[in-house]
């Protein structure tokens, strides 16, 4: 005989989840209050490189808030567990952009490649810093993504020069052999096109290495390194992959002073099993490193100190901390500059935002103020440039401490600027768009 | 020729290694006539309780030995893994027993989700290290022969070893104790062997929790080598072909086809993976057991079904 | 009382064997339709319509495709993902490098390309049965999402691997908004399962049925295991392919290979298994189970106020999930379709206890 009354109550169940799905009301952001969405992800495989980036960008707007919100308006903010799966960002986006979002920064590329998409139509701009697609760069075409502080092209580049300095002058690279071992997905291959660029140019082998996703089985990959002998490695890692990486290079016995990964190859959770193993281990450090600074300092005194602290006090200054405290500033710097046009101590629309983020003007001094020196380099971006910076540097792991071994280097324009023209024009092609116009710049 | 040596026994020992986890996959459903696809769940649960009470061990102790806290650790990883074994036996197992194998299998992707959400709010999120001193560092044979030698890894090497033990520990215990005799009683006929007395709950308690010990090996050897993470609840995706190839019922069979399977995704990967852009291995390794089991449809080792019309 | 049949006589083969032969049904199912298409796209919020409604309504149709290969036909197949990725990219295919390719069209050749690697993949069936082919369609998945990774040509040479699609527009209809996209997957929706209900209850679904029940036997009197088989998998990835294509470019508009993962194939098994198998209702009782669900666990805390951390909501949701997933199966291991079918025979009765 069929058991009606578990039954009866699992469906009752449903039914009032579905019934209260339809009538929640989309929560209204206060009147005078930012409404920052945060996606992130606490759970899953990514989760150990996904947990300190939420954190410290939660910890950011917290400080905001307890030194009086920007210019008087609080900020507000409400997680959104995404799983760096994609369609659970887009659920998470779809959820959040009711309640008045101000910008979204999915700290994912395959989320953001979706988010392209809507964001425009919906009016909500898309920070992407430090990852995304490298066109973004081009603000005429993509008005709506800004690649703050660094593409996946620039990354590459600061590091072809890197190892350049290393051996004594970029044309010294002629001949050797660089070796790129990457994630299976588009936020892997997203470099290729610079590297095969720069090998055509400097004379370099390039030999790509693919690792299927999430990048746990990485034996085979570094028996073919050890079999071809590259001269260097470049590791474009995320999640696991990256410490599998190390382990199984130390295994296999690959110099890792040889081995240079990009800057979400370059964290504690990467290194901090490996140990010892991992040293000598370099990685490029966006803008920052690991470390503490006057920002740091404050957000201990003003938010973990009363308690408020999203995570624990020790990850503050970690190198992905650090990032998502740059990246919550950058979110709140646009607002900021949208408020200098549109109305101080008002609440500022995604269109007013994105217009703050297009102007953005962060000098030393400035940056300074906001408690950030010696951790980043100026920002300014303009209609046509939305990634505002193209500095990085590389640190290099000691066995116990992230430390820096080089210098800034600039990604070289000259390389960049044509090849970032070109894919953005091959983009709006594709979708029909025309690139802006200065009457649109200027608005 | 050096570097075919190497893959070959790299691939050799990655087998053994899949072998650890296809074990599970075999003593489940040679028991209960369960394919169980919380195998992974199983490996991912128990590897995260043996590293974080091998890190909690030390500070309720007060101790400094790494062997007693590992030592401490393993016995309670065991008792969770027993645990857990007794609540899926209770709550799913004993009230499904006669349904079509295809929803015992859903029921076990239940018992997936169900794991992978507790064990993460039990034990965290995070990238946590299990150490039982297995050596990281590699070892150069034949450096004579060959230019640069054969790299074998000494921690892959190792774990061929422990699986291997743990396999001859298994044929023991099914082969010589009267617990291992019931065992087999009840794979061969459930009816059969309830009706002289053997108690068909408690039998599979024993096996779940068997196999959770050797979820439990799988987890400490593949944590050790690789961290333990969420991710590794998908190495059992890679061990999936090793339990076709060697039929479902066969633990010899996991061996061999975890052997097979090995060198065939090592050495499609290095030979045949760069003239198709790399990455091949996953794929590969299925479509070969594919073609294995075109040839023989219940595996090398497996059981024929036996139709009746 | 209010569901019987009193006076309903049936005059031709024709009437007595058209789907909904009870008045009452027919009348119930005229008022949901229009309830579908009419009042929903009216009432309901974007979020409604985006992020529920139309995932559940290409998902269900993924799910009457999986639910014709194992439901009917008995074939266990865990690599349903690889099929609407099939889908979906070949409709791109069709989409980008054709100019002026009707959408309807590339729809159609999404599903027809898929229907031919289905029926490749579906080959092993012939000689491997139960759990061992479940694993040996793993293979189709797991060479899938490496064959879109790595072959360029698929992805139209695109650098990163990701494709998207906009601009979708039929006879100068343009889909923008989210009503539109809705009505868009209910019409599609709608005559996919009306097809695929009259193939099951026509002769081939009953060759389909005798193959799953005891394929030895069936294939003593006289249905070819070949032909049965081979076009479950066929008919079974068109359905699919369709969906996959709907659900990249109506749902996502960008996709990259890891959105038709193997948690895409799990997923549809799960709504095939609790929907019920063997029904065309019940997959779509499956696929609302498995999209409201989560999205309802993890706002339930914030419905009732109070502040859980998202980890914790996440594992949370994992946990009832599961959990419920094994309730459900205990409890009517026939699926959902089965307590629907329950429940309507209780009324026929009711009020009377007999």
């Amino acid at each position: 005989m069929l058991k009606f009354k578990p039954l009866a109550s699992a469906a009752l169940l449903v039914a009032s989840g579905l019934a209260a799905l339809a009538t929640a009301p989309a929560a209204f952001a206060q009147a005078k209050e930012q409404f920052f969405p945060v996606l992130v992800y606490r759970t899953g495989a990514y989760a150990p490189n996904g947990v300190p980036f939420a954190n410290g960008y939660v910890d950011y707007l917290k400080l905001v808030n307890a030194k009086g919100g920007i210019n008087g308006v609080k900020i507000s903010f409400e997680e959104c567990e995404t799983g760096y799966a994609t369609d659970k960002g887009v659920e998470c986006y779809e959820r959040l952009k009711g309640k008045g979002a101000t910008v979204f920064q999915p700290l994912s590329t395959g989320i953001t490649f979706a988010l392209t998409e809507k964001a425009p139509i919906d009016k909500i701009p898309l920070i992407t810093a430090g990852y995304g697609r490298s066109e973004s760069a081009d603000g005429g075409v993509f008005k709506w993504n800004f690649p703050l502080a660094g593409t996946y092209w620039v990354a590459a580049d600061v590091l072809v020069q890197n190892i350049g300095q290393k051996e004594g002058g970029l044309d010294k690279l002629k001949g050797k052999k660089i070796a790129l071992v990457y994630h299976d997905s588009p936020y892997g291959k997203e470099p290729i096109p610079l590297l095969t660029e720069r090998s055509k140019q400097l004379g370099f082998e390039l030999q790509l290495l693919p690792v299927t996703a999430p990048g746990v089985e990485q034996k085979s990959t570094w028996l073919q390194v050890r079999q071809n002998k590259p001269d260097y490695v470049l590791l474009w890692g995320w999640g696991v992959m990256n410490s599998t990486a190390l382990k199984e290079a130390q295994a296999t016995g690959y110099p890792r002073e040889k081995m240079y990964g990009v800057w979400w190859s370059g964290a504690e959770p990467d290194v901090k099993d490996v140990g010892e193993g991992a040293k000598g281990y370099n990685a490029l450090a966006m803008q920052h490193g690991a470390g503490r600074s006057k920002v740091h300092t404050e957000v201990l005194k003003l938010v973990h100190e009363k308690g408020q602290g999203t995570g624990p006090a020790e990850e503050v200054g970690t190198v992905l901390y650090t990032r998502g405290l740059m990246s919550a500033m950058l979110g709140v710097e646009g607002v900021k500059r949208a408020q200098e046009r549109y109305g101080k101590g008002k609440v500022m629309t995604g269109e007013q935002v994105r217009w703050g983020l297009e102007n953005l003007a962060l000098d030393q001094a400035k940056l300074d103020a906001l408690g950030f020196a010696g951790v980043m380099r100026p920002i300014s971006t303009s209609c046509a440039d939305h990634m505002g910076a193209n500095w990085a540097r590389v640190h290099t792991w000691s066995g116990k401490a992230w430390q820096f071994s080089s210098d800034w280097i600039e990604a070289d324009a000259q390389i960049l600027k044509p090849m970032v023209k070109a894919a953005a024009d091959k983009y709006a092609a594709e979708k029909k768009l025309t690139r802006r116009t200065p009457e649109d710049c200027q608005s | 020729m050096g570097f075919f040596l190497e893959t070959f026994f790299g691939g050799l020992m990655a087998g053994m290694l899949y072998s650890l986890i296809a074990l599970g996959f075999v003593l489940i459903f040679k028991a209960s006539g369960v394919f169980n696809f919380a195998q992974g769940a199983m490996v991912l649960f128990a590897a995260l309780a043996m590293a974080r009470f091998a890190e909690w061990v030390p500070h309720w102790l007060g101790t400094d030995s790494k062997l007693l806290a590992n030592g401490i650790a393993f016995v309670l990883a065991m008792a969770c893994m027993v645990a857990v074994a007794w609540l899926i036996e209770r709550l799913c197992l004993s009230k499904l027993v006669n349904q079509e194998p295809i929803a015992l299998l859903m029921a076990t992707l239940g018992i997936t989700y169900f794991l992978d959400g507790f064990g993460q709010m039990l034990f965290g999120s995070d990238i946590y290290k299990i150490d039982v001193g297995l050596p990281k560092d590699p070892m150069f044979l034949f450096e004579q022969t060959f230019p640069g030698g054969v790299l074998i890894s000494q921690e892959d090497l190792a774990a061929a070893v422990i699986a291997a033990a743990l396999v001859a520990v298994l044929a023991l215990f099914f082969q010589k104790t009267s617990t291992g005799r019931a065992l087999r009683a009840v794979a061969d006929d459930h009816q059969a062997a309830q009706s002289i007395g053997i108690p068909l709950s408690r039998i599979w308690v024993i096996v779940w929790s068997v196999a959770g010990f050797a979820a439990l090996v799988a987890g400490i050897i593949w944590g050790s080598k690789l961290g333990v993470q969420f991710s590794l609840s998908q190495v059992a995706l890679k061990a999936l072909p090793v339990v076709i190839l060697g039929g479902l019922t066969s633990v010899p069979g996991a061996i061999i086809g975890g052997l097979i399977i090995g060198v065939g995704e090592k050495l499609s990967e290095v030979y045949l993976g760069p003239s198709l852009g790399g990455g091949i291995e996953i794929w590969f390794a299925y479509v070969m057991a594919l073609l294995f089991l075109l040839f023989r449809p219940q595996g090398l080792f497996g059981e024929k079904i036996i139709d009746r019309v | 009382m209010l569901y019987r049949e009193n006076g309903q006589f049936k005059t031709s083969y024709r009437a007595d064997q058209q789907i909904f032969p009870i008045r009452q049904d027919r009348v119930v199912i005229v008022a949901f339709l229009a309830l579908a298409f009419v009042v929903i796209p009216g009432l309901a919020s974007e979020y409604m319509l985006r992020a529920i409604l139309v995932p559940f309504l290409i998902l269900s149709l993924a799910a009457i495709g999986l639910n014709i290969l194992v439901g009917y036909c008995g074939q266990i197949s865990l690599g349903t993902g690889a099929f609407m990725a099939i889908g979906a990219y070949a409709a791109y295919n069709f989409n980008v490098r054709i100019e002026g390719m009707p959408l309807l069209l590339s729809l159609v050749m999404g599903g027809v390309c898929s229907t031919a690697v289905g029926v490749l993949f579906g080959i092993p069936s012939l000689r491997i049965k139960g759990l061992y082919l479940a694993v040996a369609t793993l293979a189709a998945q797991f060479f899938t999402d490496w064959a879109f990774l790595r072959i360029k040509w698929f992805t139209n040479d695109s650098s990163s691997g990701s494709v998207n699609v906009s601009g979708l527009q039929i006879l100068g209809w343009h889909i923008d908004t989210p009503a539109d996209k809705y009505l868009f997957c209910l019409g599609l929706v709608c005559v996919c399962a009306l097809m695929a209900k009259n193939l099951v209850r026509g002769h081939i679904g009953r060759e389909w049925m005798a193959m799953r029940d005891m394929d030895v036997a069936a294939a003593v009197i006289g249905i070819r295991p070949v032909y049965a088989k081979l076009s479950a998998f066929a008919v079974s990835s068109f359905f699919v392919g369709i969906a996959g294509a709907l659900w990249g470019f109506v749902h996502l508009g960008s996709w990259e290979p890891a959105a038709f993962s193997i948690d895409r194939s799990f997923q549809l098994l799960f709504m095939v298994i609790i929907g019920g198998l063997g029904s065309i209702m019940g997959s779509f009782f499956g696929a609302a189970f498995i999209i409201v669900l989560p999205i309802v666990l993890d706002n339930l805390p914030y419905w009732f106020g109070i502040p859980v951390d998202t980890a914790l909501a996440s594992h949370l949701t994992n946990m009832v999930f599961g959990a419920l997933i094994v309730f459900f199966l205990v409890v009517e291991p026939h699926g959902l379709a089965r307590l629907w079918s329950t429940a309507k025979e209780k009324l026929r009765l009711w009020p009377f206890p007999h």
